[in-house]
């Protein structure tokens, strides 16, 4: 049997058919018959050695009725001591919709707990922020991905989908600018490519702005019909000249003037943000400072420009709308609205006023584990916050501090190591559900073979702990479409609506680009066109300011390390690192420097280093690159350690970690 | 609750109260009290220059919001200090007390003594004020002749913005070469070059002996015909209320790492102080002596302290790029800095690097925007200069590895043809021999091509080179 699905992995969602474990290509918008090494092996996950077939309980096979009842038992001694909020749950931002939802739902109205976050908010949650402030509404590409096919000029900030969604550098045939402190694969592709330093993006932002207004490229119409509040946005910038912004950035006045100059003289430009700028702890300014100046050049909500964000996990969009997100219920609502509460609370049959309120974001909720207000018990579903946490050793010992660690994956990784209880589940192929992809638009996974015996899925495994925790079977359907058509009730009305899409209409391969708010609309292909998303239909200039990294270099950590991906690899690694064919590509730790920057540390390239920070350190092998900034360092965060330098200082807004600039310190292997 | 009074509302009085703000939003810490002599909002001295070159529009120039209006005493300012009393008079007749009182009234223009050159005279404008740039707005008619007295920064950016104007500008100078304080001779001269080539004439090693209204100015070797004469001659600190306060005054008024004055009741900031190793006159300084100032008085970081700032001077003038930076008048023989200079005159590129002890004691770049953004990156951070001096100098790293773009033939084997996939020219190589002998049989064999596509060009040229050779 063939069957047509989609990629594992990022947010492009490359198509794919599956002949049993078999993968080949097949023609999509997003991915035009494309695949990297990553999807094209996909199918080895689907025949691992390391599969889980049984639960674990302290590391034991057992059974699952054994599994269960121990976590069930656990969770209600645990409530019992310490109260709902004694229990938590983290999800993941690869869960499918419906698993998104009904972890959600688990975690309100049956562990009716506030204290549920998930890795999404490590990835997507500073783009959606400032999406929010400025439309009224985060999708993270308001458009069809094949839009930017027609583009003029595109300016990627902090992206580098060469590596890191490689399919998609078809769609960028117009003038590319990159911005980003390396060099890197998607730079070398760049007509011009501007060099920050690290933590310095949101001085950039304002110095284009500077220079749109200084060389008379404003699109004063427009800000007049469809927006408010440049007049406070252009004082901030008015005090960041081009020469200014080179002298905090690096990045050459005449380089600033000219991409102001390229995105304003292209009749179609966009302006794309990506993790890179987004994961700082001023993530979310730095975010309204490209999207004030994609308003000020009128790029928003006009066919064939706009701002849009590269969404990174394989559901980071849906994964956002639908309930795992501590201060959100399903269909982007807000957990505090009271209107927002009623309707979701009469879809899943309870009193408004038993849900909890707003819970802890992510890293903030992992820091709580185990001390004495924290959560005493942890959920986790398609995470592994060990690797991919900021400050990872002290996640670590949070996590290790448990009461009750419970983890449901389908092989074992770093955290499920450390856990009471392992949950074996389905993966991507032998399950039903949707996705929403990077441009909003829902897919449709189909199963494409059996999963191995002993395996249930994550909507199995949700039923069967709600229904021992005193809750009716019926309140946790396992089938998707099921589960679905419940998410599309429980988002009508909602910012993200689904309520007009069903499993049928996926089926016969309709494009339904969230919302859609009836089962005869076409869906929103294209957002803003008409107007915003704010009630007087305008798009808002924030006024944001540049402040620069949370962490200073200093004489003991003189360097800045920045994090990044390569394209072998996903996330924590968790499912990469199991395939021999791409651990031989990138089998370690490696960290990226200057060659005058290794030799000062007596070191040369392929060589072992320690990189430090004030947090922990990391073994990571010497690559001497030339084109490095000799005052940054790079290191891929794939592997086991590399989070252990990160900085957790959070954006006030989004609560984003400040994964990408923190100061270190370089050293041979060996030495102290 | 302690009352602070900021004696002047410019680029760094202004900041200072932003900054208070910032820390006290609700003012639960101080009282702030603004004075301000002018009788608008603050603006930004700095993009005055592109009010001259009709880059900026003045409404675009200002710091505050109309919300400020009610925050500043506008059109006040201080008339005299009683520090026993602490109070100061105002010019309406009132009199505030003051716990901290912070002086920054700024500078003023510098006229130099020429005959019948006074800030009065008909024709003639300091260039310092909003109210100067509307004066030299309304006189800088296209094809008008203007003199710009000195050939500093600002006069530079002003001629500059002039001739952008269509107006025919000669700048007057009395020294030997342009920028002096920050570009040696030669740099100075490339610059002159650089600014003939847009229309601007010069007249360097002059000495003015008159100012004639209607004529322009004389020089000894002849007049410089003038319709307007804009004055850009220097600067001098506002320091007469402090003289008369008993503070102590040297060029500025003296203050310590905490802007303390000798009343460690009285502060100063900005161009009208002088800390020790700082050079006066520049927003950079204003604003981070501003930044220190509201941690102290705030209290939100009594460690704060300010250690001066180095000083970097870049030109703002369209099509004309100048970065200086620290010491540059030190010869290429000197035996005590590692010098590398590159002139090419011809092409208005200038570049000149002073390392000392691996790092950047100083740089002069004329042309160069890469090498200046790069090297004053290394200077304030005081990073170590890297190795490779010349592409420090020239902006960018020469090429040192092969690209793809060599030929098939003489591309080493492990060199990565398909980075989607993985795929080296070796693998290619074994498919092929392996009997993948066509691009599609390459692709299916090794996946090269499958991903972005971006390779295909590489892979047929592979291709095309195997079915020759083998």
């Amino acid at each position: 049997m063939t069957v047509e699905t989609h990629c594992p992995y990022c947010a492009l969602q490359c198509g794919m058919t599956l002949t049993g474990a078999e993968v080949q290509p097949r023609e999509f918008p997003t991915n035009r018959g494309g695949l990297c090494q990553k999807g094209w092996t996909s199918g080895q996950l689907l025949s691992t050695p390391h599969r889980l077939t049984s639960p674990l309980l302290h590391g034991k096979e057992v059974s699952w009725d054994t599994a269960l009842d121990f976590v069930a038992a656990r969770i209600a001694d645990i409530q019992q001591v310490h109260g709902r909020d004694g229990m938590a749950v983290f999800g993941g931002g690869g869960l499918t919709n419906e698993k998104a939802y009904a972890l959600g739902k688990f975690a309100r109205i049956a562990l009716r707990t506030s204290q549920i976050d998930y890795n999404g908010r490590f990835c997507m949650s500073s783009a959606a922020a400032a999406g929010n402030k400025a439309f009224g509404i985060d999708r993270g590409m308001p458009f069809p991905v094949t839009d930017l096919d027609d583009a003029d000029a595109i300016l990627l900030v902090g992206a580098n989908p060469a590596e890191t969604m490689p399919p998609f550098m078809q769609h960028l045939r117009g003038s590319l600018i990159v911005v980003d402190p390396r060099r890197t694969a998607t730079a070398e592709k760049a007509m011009l490519h501007l060099r920050p330093a690290p933590g310095t993006d949101l001085a950039l932002a304002l110095g284009i702005l500077h220079a749109v207004v200084s060389d008379g490229l404003l699109d004063q119409d427009y800000i007049d019909a469809r927006t408010t509040g440049f007049a406070s946005a252009w004082r901030v910038a008015a005090s960041w000249w081009p020469e200014r912004v080179e002298r905090v950035t690096g990045v050459a006045a005449t380089d600033i003037h000219a991409v102001a100059r390229i995105l304003a003289r292209s009749r179609n430009a966009y302006i794309l943000t990506a993790r890179g700028t987004e994961q700082h702890a001023s993530g979310t300014d730095t975010v309204s400072a490209w999207i004030n100046l994609a308003l000020a050049l009128g790029l928003p909500g006009r066919a064939g420009s706009g701002w849009g964000c590269l969404t990174g996990q394989g559901n980071g969009q849906g994964g956002r709308e639908h309930g795992q997100k501590a201060d959100q219920l399903p269909g982007y609502r807000k957990i505090d609205d009271p209107v927002a509460r009623a309707h979701v609370a009469g879809v899943w049959g309870v009193d408004p006023a038993e849900l909890p309120g707003a819970g802890r974001s992510a890293y903030e909720l992992l820091d709580a584990l185990g001390t004495s207000d924290g959560p005493r018990g942890l959920l986790v579903f398609g995470s592994n916050p060990v690797v991919s946490a900021p400050r990872a050793a002290h996640v670590t010992e949070r996590l290790k501090s448990l009461d009750l660690l419970v983890v449901a994956d389908f092989v074992l990784n770093e955290t499920s190591a450390l856990a009471d209880v392992v949950l074996p589940v389905t993966q991507w192929a032998e399950e039903e559900g949707t996705l929403t992809n990077l441009e909003g638009r829902i897919l449709h996974r189909r199963p494409a073979l059996r999963a191995p015996a002993g395996v249930r899925s994550d909507l199995e495994v949700l039923q069967q702990l709600a229904i021992r925790l005193g809750l009716p079977k019926a309140a946790f359907p396992t089938d998707a479409s099921d589960v679905f058509d419940e998410l599309g009730r429980a988002s009508a009305g909602g910012l993200a609506d689904y309520s007009g899409i069903s499993y049928s209409r996926l089926r016969d391969g309709e494009a339904l680009h969230w919302p859609v708010p009836a089962a005869d609309h076409p869906g929103t292909p294209r957002m803003f066109l008409t107007e915003f998303a704010h009630s007087d239909g305008r798009a808002r200039f924030v006024p944001v300011d540049h402040v620069g990294p949370a962490e200073d270099v200093d004489d003991e950590f003189p360097l800045r390390a920045t994090t990044g991906r390569v394209l072998v690899h996903y996330q924590s690694g968790a499912q990469t690192r199991l395939i021999d064919e791409l651990v031989r590509v990138s089998p370690e730790s490696f960290v990226e420097v200057h060659p005058d920057t290794a030799s000062r540390a007596g070191l040369a390239d392929g060589e072992y280093a320690r990189v430090s920070s004030k947090r922990g350190s990391v073994r990571a092998r010497v690559r001497c690159v030339s084109s490095m900034r000799p005052d940054v360092v790079f290191l891929p965060f794939h592997f086991p350690g590399v989070n252990s330098l990160t900085n957790p200082a959070l954006d006030p807004a989004s609560r984003m970690p400040e994964f990408k600039v923190c100061a270190v310190r370089l050293d041979a292997w060996g030495e102290s | 609750m302690r009352s602070v009074v900021i004696a002047g509302y410019g680029m760094a009085g202004a900041r200072l109260a932003e900054e208070i703000r910032r820390r006290d939003p609700s003012g639960e810490r101080v009282n702030v009290t603004i004075l301000g002599e002018e009788p608008h909002l603050a603006y930004n001295r700095v993009l005055l220059s592109g009010v001259v070159a009709g880059t900026m529009r003045p409404e675009n120039v200002t710091l505050h919001g109309p919300e400020w209006e009610d925050r500043v005493r506008l059109g006040v300012s201080v008339v005299s200090v009683d520090r026993g009393a602490r109070k100061v008079s105002l010019s309406d007749g009132t009199a505030i007390a003051y716990d901290a009182l912070v002086l920054a009234t700024g500078s003023r223009a510098w006229l130099p003594p020429v005959e019948g050159l006074t800030a009065d005279s008909p024709g003639v404008v300091a260039f310092r004020t909003m109210d100067d740039c509307a004066k030299i707005l309304d006189s800088a008619s296209p094809g008008a002749p203007v003199a710009v007295l000195g050939g500093g920064l600002l006069g530079i950016e002003a001629a500059r913005g002039l001739a952008g104007r269509g107006c025919q500008v000669t700048v007057v100078h009395p020294v030997g070469h342009l920028m002096e304080r920050q570009l040696d001779a030669a740099g100075g001269a490339v610059l002159a070059r650089c600014l003939s080539t847009l229309g601007i004439e010069f007249r360097l090693n002059a000495r003015v002996s008159g100012y004639v209204p209607g004529d322009g100015l004389k020089l000894e070797d002849g007049l410089v015909p003038a319709d307007l004469v804009v004055v850009a001659a220097g600067v001098k600190p506002e320091t007469s209320l402090a003289v008369e306060a008993g503070l102590t005054v040297d060029r500025g008024i003296v203050v310590d790492d905490c802007l303390r004055t000798s009343d460690p009741r009285v502060y100063a900031i900005g161009d009208c102080a002088q800390h020790p190793g700082t050079v006066s006159g520049l927003v950079q300084s204003a604003w981070e002596q501003a930044e220190v100032l509201a941690d102290l008085l705030t209290g939100n970081d009594v460690a704060a302290r300010y250690h001066g700032t180095p000083v970097v001077t870049r030109l703002k003038a369209r099509d004309v790029d100048v970065a200086a930076l620290g010491d540059v008048h030190v010869d290429v023989d000197a035996e005590d800095a590692e010098v590398l200079c590159l002139q090419d005159p011809m092409r208005g590129r200038y570049a000149k690097l002073v390392v000392r002890e691996d790092r950047v004691a100083g740089a002069i770049l004329i042309g160069a925007p890469d090498a200046a953004a790069t090297i004053t990156q290394l200077y304030d951070g005081r990073i170590p200069v890297p190795s490779d001096r010349l592409a420090v100098l020239l902006g960018r790293a020469l090429p040192s590895e092969a690209t793809v773009a060599g030929s098939p033939a003489e591309l080493p084997a492990t060199a990565l043809v398909c980075r989607c996939n993985s795929v080296s020219k070796g693998q290619l190589v074994s498919a092929w021999r392996a009997g993948a002998t066509s691009v599609t049989d390459l692709a299916s064999a090794t996946r090269a091509t499958t991903g972005c596509g971006s390779c295909r060009e590489a892979v047929c040229g592979i291709a095309e080179w195997l079915s020759t050779t083998t």
